[in-house]
């Protein structure tokens, strides 16, 4: 394998580092899985024998993205997705790290597990994996993990997944015992009692439809509950997914007055509202559930102003079993992370935002929030990289999307750009031919 | 000729109840009281006449082995008649409150009381309704005095004096009275107390208390004198306050790497009962820098000297 680890200079590229907020015109050289050099006219002559030279006129080489929140099925649920399949989705997407998630079957609460989806993304995945841990035993919201141990066995984070801790006890305990160890919480805040019954937004929409609503106050009652917990226990705290304007304000005002909050939206609730479920499509229907467009919208501004950190594809597969049900009875979920970046694009080329703070909230805010390698292109930094044709148009067909599930919100979309290249630690990992 | 009689120690209180309002002559006086009781108490003949005619309840509403045992033996071992009531047997079982239980006891005329409750301030309350004299043996995770003296006096006995010495306390400083105890007592005799503990086991506020505080045993052992372990309730390590005992024992927990960090001659402490394999291993708590079994020993020599201050304070003494 070492043979392929050739040098790689790709030339002529616009190169886009969020790290250093640099965008210009030029080559990039990596070596031993290291960025080298990043700048005008490194050139041919300059490079050690046998380096692979990539011409990459028109195109855009950032870093590779890094998925802060996706479900793999491994172990437990290998039928909807591995970590083989799920980072061969992520390298035809762009994305170079995967954070998975604890909720797996058995969960992911005690070191052994961290260290099984460790080795086992050693040996079967294309990109680099890193594990959240549970931040409850056995993600039943009551007694907290081995924070402690965990973390040095390598979970980059404590979350109970998709389920919200409704103890207030327990999350103001587990933010007081994470903060010695400096761990990072990642909460998903949407109060299960007041979600009942609710399938979509809450609204007229919903009423229409006859499906019952989840209320935007099942989130923002969460979100300010933890974010006043956190500011009495002192640890650091990250809402997993929002998606309300007013989830923004109450965001907007813990910022303020704590650096060590910060906050994550899902692709679907940047680029899909609760129109999209249409006539009952269930591959839109997610939880939390999109929202109404002027969330959308804020959600976006939220993103390019840097407000919210980062996005997340909330890769979750699910299989026809699980969609092919009446949309109340349908589990909530859909893949993301091979079409996250492209359907980020939408935003750019409608001019909703910059394709820099894009790709900042995609790479180099994850890395900065888990503290991993990568999000830079900064010299010296792994040579995690992306190469983006900005310009080409395709449609969307789910049938050849590398997920084990193909339950996209997507399929049959009209799409601009795709990632033609992604490298992952000096090897390149995907090539689109 | 004068005869130059060491002047008696008094203690200017009808009851013990705590270390804070202790001043460091009491204090002080209490410890070179209970240092005369060292000797006698190895003898074979041990008893002394000092509370014949006294009458000494040890009223226990939480389980107690070693505290209950050791007032027991002192108050034996000075004269008194010496009675038992815990938890199990007594009316509070019966829904009899704590107010009608120290009225009925205060009818028998006792002469003191020995209380240990399970709640924070019970014993004060207690104190107020009776004539007699009382000591706290433990309140909730308020006060538990005579540990703070029995460990001054083993750390005194050990290292000469407590001024200068530096001394950390490791462990559920949340819920420890002896905690509290001992670092009212051993701020006020000059020692520089530090606290170790995961955030969760540290009450609000403590760094008000005169200690520093440390939530890493490598920083917070660091050139100690002694080294004093609490007991972690078991109900508190499965996820409510720590995550579990491997967990606790692995960052918190005193083996020969952690002792490491302290002073090449430090002493370790534990107020007993021991979890072994939680917050010490075993070749610590019976190693040779320990000092837990020398504790048991001077706890009856300070309770013996507890038990004779208030005795000279009763009315007709």
């Amino acid at each position: 394998m070492l043979s392929d680890r050739r040098p790689i200079l790709l030339t002529d590229a616009r190169i886009i580092d969020p790290s250093r907020d640099l965008d210009f015109i030029g080559d990039l050289l990596i070596a031993e899985g290291l960025i080298r050099e990043a700048k005008r006219g490194i050139g041919a002559a300059g490079v050690p024998e046998g380096t692979e030279i990539i011409d990459c006129r028109d195109k855009v080489v950032a870093p590779g993205l890094i998925d802060l929140r996706a479900f793999v099925g491994e172990p437990g649920a290998e039928y909807r997705e591995t970590l083989a399949s799920a980072s061969q989705a992520a390298a035809a997407g762009g994305v170079t790290t995967i954070v998975c998630q604890p909720d797996t079957n058995p969960v992911i609460d005690e070191p052994a597990m961290v260290d099984f989806v460790l080795r086992r993304a050693r040996d079967t995945a294309i990109v680099h994996v890193h594990p959240m841990a549970a931040l409850t035993k056995g993600l039943k919201g009551e007694e907290m993990t081995e924070i402690g141990l965990l973390k040095a066995a390598g979970a980059v984070a404590f979350t109970d997944g998709a389920r919200s801790v409704t103890n207030a006890q327990v999350i103001r305990r587990a933010l007081t015992y994470a903060r010695d160890f400096d761990a990072l919480i990642v909460h998903h805040t949407e109060d299960p009692n007041l979600v009942g019954e609710g399938v979509m937004n809450e609204g007229e929409f919903a009423a229409r439809l006859g499906l019952s609503g989840a209320p935007k106050a099942a989130e923002i009652v969460m979100l300010e509950r933890d974010v006043r917990l956190a500011a009495l226990a002192g640890g650091r705290y990250h809402a997993a997914s929002i998606t309300c304007a007013e989830s923004l304000d109450v965001l907007r005002r813990a910022k303020d007055n704590n650096p060590n909050i910060t906050a994550s939206v899902s692709i679907n609730h940047l680029t899909l509202n609760e129109i999209d479920v249409g006539s009952y499509r269930t591959f839109c229907k997610l939880a939390p559930p999109l929202r109404a467009e002027v969330d959308r919208v804020a959600m976006v501004e939220a993103v390019a102003s840097g407000l919210v950190d980062a996005v997340m594809s909330d890769h979750d597969p699910q299989d026809v079993e699980n969609k092919r049900l009446p949309f109340a009875e349908a589990t909530p979920g859909a893949i993301g992370i091979e079409t996250m970046l492209v359907a980020g694009l939408r935003l750019v080329h409608n001019g909703e935002i910059a394709l820099a703070n894009l790709l900042k909230a995609m790479s180099t805010r994850p890395a900065e929030l888990l503290g991993l390698p990568g999000g830079s292109l900064r010299p010296g930094s792994i040579a995690d990289v992306i190469v983006i044709d900005l310009d080409v148009p395709w449609v969307l067909d789910r049938a050849q999307l590398k997920s084990k599930c193909k339950n996209t919100p997507f399929d049959e979309a009209r799409l601009q750009g795709r990632v033609v290249r992604t490298i992952v630690s000096g090897r390149t990992a995907y090539e689109y031919v | 000729m004068n005869i130059v009689q060491k002047p008696t120690f008094v203690l200017n209180q009808r009851h013990l109840l705590g270390i804070e309002g202790l001043s460091r002559d009491e204090i002080v006086g209490l410890l070179d009281r209970a240092e005369e009781f060292v000797e006698p108490n190895r003898q074979i003949d041990k008893k002394q006449t000092t509370l014949r005619g006294r009458t000494q309840i040890n009223l226990f509403f939480e389980v107690s082995t070693r505290t209950q045992s050791s007032f027991e033996i002192a108050g034996k071992r000075l004269g008194a008649d010496v009675m038992n009531m815990s938890v199990g047997s007594s009316s509070m079982r019966k829904g009899e409150t704590l107010i009608d239980t120290a009225i009925t006891l205060n009818a028998m005329h006792p002469d003191i009381l020995v209380v240990r409750h399970y709640a924070s301030g019970a014993v004060d309350l207690l104190a107020r309704k009776v004539d007699c004299s009382v000591i706290n043996a433990g309140d909730g995770s308020h006060e538990h005095p005579t540990q703070a003296l029995l460990d001054a006096l083993t750390i005194r006995r050990n290292k000469g004096g407590i001024e200068g010495l530096t001394v950390t306390i490791c462990g559920d400083i949340l819920h420890s009275r002896v905690a509290r105890s001992n670092i009212i007592l051993l701020n006020t005799l000059g020692a520089r107390v530090r606290v170790v503990a995961p955030s969760t086991l540290l009450p609000p506020g403590i760094e008000r208390f005169g200690v520093d505080v440390f939530r890493d045993m490598r920083e917070g052992l660091h050139n100690a004198d002694i080294i004093m372990m609490l007991r972690l309730q078991r109900e508190r390590m499965s996820g409510s306050f720590v995550p579990s005992s491997q967990e606790y024992f692995h960052y918190f927990g005193l083996d020969e790497r952690k002792l490491g960090f302290a002073k090449p001659d430090a002493l370790v402490m534990h107020p007993g009962p021991m979890n072994r394999g939680v917050e010490i291993n075993s070749s610590v708590a019976d190693g040779a820098q320990s000092l837990i079994r020398e504790q048991v020993e001077m706890g009856v020599a300070v309770r013996m000297a507890a038990l004779e201050a208030l005795s000279r304070n009763l009315r007709n003494a």
